[in-house]
C-alpha cells in the first residue's frame, strides 16, 4: 500500500519525495522514480484521488492556442507583425487576421498597427517549435488606445479573473474602470486616476496573496474599505454621496458588459 | 604534525553557517541569495527568453546559460579586476555543467535561460556557495527540475579530512591542502561537481567524497525551506 507524504495544497519543491509506492500516479510538475513520485517544480500540490499535481506558482508564460493575451508591437514585417507577448516567444500577426476592412497591397502597415502599440489578441496557433500566430479579429479584441498597462505573474492570472470572471468583476464594479486581463500576464485597465490607482493596487495583492484560501471575500472587505476614500474624495465638491454613487454606477456598468463576453472564456 | 582542531572551530564534517532566501531581486523570474560563513552568493534568473545570435539556439530544447562574477570589491586582498577573466569563464562553464543534469528545458525549444551569479563577498568555496544559489534560483524561476543541486567543498587540511574549507584552511601552510568542490544532487548521489586543487592520497579521496554527503543533504533541506519560506 503506498504512502502519501504530504497534503493538498502544500507547496513543493523540486526533489521532495510526495509518495511512496505504484498506487499513486504523477501528473503536471510530478515525476515517478523507482517506486517513489517526485515534485518537479515548485508548486501548489493538488492531491486528486490518486492523482498528484504541482500547480505551478512561478514561471513564465508559454503560449496556449485560443489564449487572450495582450501584447506590445515590436516589429513590422513583409506582411504583418511581431508582437510580444511576456513570453519566451513572440508572436506573429498576420496581415490577414489584422483588420476586417480590406488592406491594400503595399499599403504602409505602421498606420494600422504602430510600434510601441498595444493590441488584445487572440492566439490562433501555437507549433511543436512554439512559434505563435495571433488574431485581432473577434469579440473584445482590439488595439488598445489610453488606459495603463501593468504586469503581473502569468501564474496568477486564474486567480485574479476568478471563478467566472468574479473576481475581476468586483474590481470593475467597484472601481469604475475598464479592465482586460490577458492570459500571459499582461493586464490593461482605464478609469478615473484614483480608480485606477486602487484598481492597480488591488490587483498586486491578489498577486502577493494568491496563494491564500478565501481570497474573494478578503479583497471584498479590502475594496469595500478603500472605495469609501474613492467616492468620498469625487463626491466631495458636489455635496451629494448619493447621487454620484448612482450615477457612477450607471457609467460603470455598460462599459464592463462590452468586455465582458471575453471573460467568459477565460477560466 | 596532523590537523586536530580546526581554525574556526568547526567539526570535521559541519558546515560555516548557512543564511538562503529566494526572491530577492524583484525584476528577476526567479532569484536567491546563499551564504555560507562569510561566502554570500545572489543568483539571479531571467527566462527562459528568446535566444540571440540565433546560431546558438537548439531546437530540440532550451538553452541554459551561466554567468560567475566576483565582484571588484569581495575579495580579502586586492581589489578584483571587473569583467570576465579566465577563472570566472570556468567557473561559469562548470556552473552550467553542475546543473544542466537537473534542468528540464524541453518545453523551451529554441529559448534561453540565463543565471547571473554574483559574489559581494568571498572567502573561499564561492563556485559551491554560487551553484547552490543557482539552484535555489531556478527553482523560484518555476523552471522543471528533477532535484535541486547542492554544493560544498571537501578536502584534506594535513592529512585530516574536512568539509566546506574557508580561506585560512585553504591557504594553511604547515601540510598539504587539497580543495575538492563538489555538488550533488541529492536524490540520487550523482555527483555534478568534481574538480580539484592540491595534493590528495585516493583513500582520502574516498573518504572525502563520502564525508561530503550528510552535509550536501543539509544544505539541499536548508534550500528545500528557504524556497518554501517565500509562500508562508
Amino acid at each position: 500500500m503506498g504512502k502519501l507524504l504530504v497534503k493538498d495544497k502544500d507547496v513543493v519543491v523540486p526533489g521532495e519525495v510526495l509518495a511512496e509506492g505504484m498506487d499513486y500516479l504523477p501528473s503536471y510538475g510530478t515525476y515517478r522514480k523507482d517506486d517513489k513520485i517526485y515534485a518537479e517544480r515548485v508548486g501548489l500540490i493538488s492531491v486528486d484521488g490518486k492523482v498528484l499535481k504541482s500547480i505551478a506558482l512561478s514561471g513564465r508564460y508559454l503560449p496556449k492556442k485560443n489564449d487572450t493575451v495582450i501584447g506590445k508591437v515590436f516589429d513590422i514585417l513583409i506582411s504583418g507583425w511581431r508582437i510580444d507577448i511576456n513570453s519566451a516567444y513572440s508572436s506573429v500577426l498576420p496581415l490577414q487576421e489584422a483588420s476586417f476592412d480590406y488592406i491594400q497591397k503595399g499599403a504602409d502597415l505602421s498606420k494600422i498597427f504602430a510600434l510601441g502599440e498595444w493590441v488584445v489578441g487572440k492566439i490562433t496557433r501555437v507549433t511543436s517549435q512554439n512559434l505563435v500566430d495571433l488574431s485581432v479579429k473577434g469579440p473584445g479584441l482590439r488595439k488598445l488606445h489610453g488606459g495603463r498597462i501593468i504586469k503581473v505573474s502569468p501564474t496568477k492570472v486564474p486567480r485574479i479573473i476568478g471563478k467566472q470572471g468574479s473576481m475581476v468583476s468586483m474590481i470593475k464594479d467597484t472601481t469604475g474602470c475598464r479592465i482586460t486581463v490577458g492570459q500571459n500576464g499582461v493586464i490593461w485597465l482605464e478609469g478615473e486616476p484614483k480608480a485606477e490607482i486602487l484598481a492597480v493596487q488591488t490587483i498586486k495583492k491578489i498577486e502577493q496573496e494568491a496563494h491564500k484560501k478565501g481570497l474573494t471575500d478578503e479583497i471584498k472587505v479590502y475594496l469595500e474599505k478603500n472605495s469609501k476614500d474613492l467616492k468620498t474624495e469625487y463626491s466631495a465638491p458636489k455635496k451629494d454621496d448619493k447621487k454620484v454613487d448612482t450615477k457612477k454606477a450607471k457609467d460603470s456598468k455598460p462599459k464592463a458588459k462590452v468586455l465582458d463576453v471575453k471573460e467568459n472564456k477565460q477560466d | 604534525m596532523t590537523y586536530k582542531k580546526r581554525l574556526d572551530g568547526r567539526k570535521f564534517d559541519e558546515t560555516r553557517e548557512i543564511e538562503a532566501k529566494t526572491g530577492v531581486i524583484k525584476k528577476a523570474d526567479g532569484s536567491a541569495y546563499f551564504r555560507i560563513g562569510k561566502t554570500a552568493a545572489y543568483a539571479a534568473v531571467y527566462g527562459p527568453r528568446e535566444h540571440f545570435p540565433r546560431s546558438q539556439q537548439d531546437p530540440k530544447k532550451g538553452v541554459l546559460r551561466c554567468n560567475y562574477n566576483m565582484m571588484p570589491f569581495s575579495g580579502a586582498g586586492d581589489r578584483v579586476r571587473p569583467g570576465p577573466n579566465r577563472r570566472a569563464k570556468e567557473i561559469s562553464m562548470v556552473t552550467k555543467l553542475a546543473l544542466n543534469p537537473v534542468v528540464d528545458l524541453s518545453d523551451f525549444p529554441n529559448a534561453v535561460v540565463d543565471v547571473f551569479i554574483e559574489l559581494p563577498q568571498t572567502d573561499a568555496g564561492s563556485r559551491c556557495a554560487g551553484i547552490s544559489a543557482a539552484s535555489m534560483a531556478l527553482a523560484d524561476a518555476g523552471i522543471k527540475m528533477k532535484d535541486m543541486v547542492s554544493a560544498v567543498a571537501a578536502g584534506i587540511v594535513d592529512n585530516t579530512v574536512v568539509v566546506d574549507l574557508d580561506y585560512p584552511e585553504e591557504a594553511y601552510e604547515d601540510g598539504d591542502v587539497a580543495d575538492i568542490p563538489v555538488a550533488m544532487i541529492p536524490s540520487t548521489e550523482e555527483i555534478t561537481l568534481l574538480q580539484m586543487d592540491g595534493k590528495i592520497s585516493r583513500e582520502d579521496l574516498k573518504k572525502a567524497l563520502e564525508l561530503v554527503k550528510e552535509p550536501l543533504k543539509r544544505i539541499a533541506e536548508i534550500q528545500r525551506t528557504a524556497i518554501k519560506e517565500k509562500y508562508q
